[in-house]
């Protein structure tokens, strides 16, 4: 149980490591019908656009730092905003860290105001976040 | 600078794609839930959509054959840009209630504003949009505002 009281500005969310692999891909590019074939097409995305492999979907990893305040909030709290942008692109096969911290508390809305960030394994932040939440 | 939006690609700012009406099936938030690697037990067994579950609303859904050699449908609320390689950029959703299982949404896409910058390595179009989800009644479930950057 997620208290609001004992929530100090600072305090990390716990953070989790996602892997995907080409299937977990594939079936996330099918669930939003997304057919981009940097996604799936190993040719294509090297020689044709350049990257060094198949290429994580920017939104995907912006779900797994949206996982880290849902996890972290579980029903304790409601989730009023929440971004994210894409800074640099992450392949099919990297580990990547997502986490965050809390950056402000609001004692009169309740609210509590979170920073995000994914990384990769070289420390680099490929997508950073922020999100608001509401205790009632 | 050389002004690279016309005031005809201008003029696009505003326009709305048409309203696209969704049923939200069990099925559709867990396939979503699963592929995204979700813990919690509500979006495993497609109660409730985890926050960027609509982002697959936006997408258009159009004959195989219609489709570009990358794989992409055209987004016919965008005009064509004087510049052709689009990155996604950012994304804000402000929530006013969860998508649930049985909803009934209505998912409208409309283009808020077109600007150019000088990036460091060229000049820059910025295209934000927003997504407005309601539900048929007309009670506001989210609107997301994500911005597209063309170089």
């Amino acid at each position: 149980m997620l208290n609001f009281d004992a929530i100090t500005v600072g305090d990390a969310l716990p953070c989790r490591e996602h892997t995907a692999n080409i299937v977990q891909l594939f079936m996330y590019n099918a669930a939003i019908w997304n057919p981009h074939r940097i996604h799936f097409d190993h040719a294509y995305a090297t020689a044709e656009e350049g990257y060094p492999g198949i290429v994580l979907d920017g939104p995907l990893q912006g779900d797994w730092i949206g996982q880290v305040v849902t996890d972290w909030i579980g029903e304790d709290a409601t989730l009023i905003s929440f971004g994210y942008t894409n800074r640099r692109a992450a392949m099919l096969g990297e580990t990547m860290t997502a986490g965050g911290k809390v950056e402000e508390k609001n004692e009169q809305t309740k609210e509590v105001k979170v920073s995000l960030y994914l990384q990769n394994g070289e420390g680099d932040v490929t997508i950073p976040g922020h999100a608001v939440v509401r205790f009632t | 600078m050389a002004e690279l939006l016309s005031p005809e690609i201008k003029a696009c700012i505003g326009q709305s794609s048409p309203s696209i009406h969704v049923q939200v099936t069990r099925r559709d938030l867990r396939k979503y839930a699963v592929s995204t690697g979700q813990k919690a037990k509500k979006y495993l067994d497609g109660d409730v959509a985890p926050p960027l579950f609509h982002f697959g609303y936006a997408m258009e859904i159009l004959p195989v054959d219609e489709l570009r050699k990358d794989g992409i449908a055209e987004d016919k609320l965008i005009p064509e840009l004087p510049l052709k390689r689009l990155m996604a950029g950012s994304s804000d959703t402000v929530y006013h209630r969860p998508i649930c299982a049985g909803d009934q949404l209505v998912v409208t896409r409309k283009l808020k504003d077109l600007y150019e910058k000088e990036g460091r390595s060229g000049p820059l179009i910025f295209v934000v949009t927003e997504i407005v989800v309601e539900t048929q009644a007309g009670e506001p479930v989210l609107n997301e505002t994500t911005s597209l950057i063309a170089r």
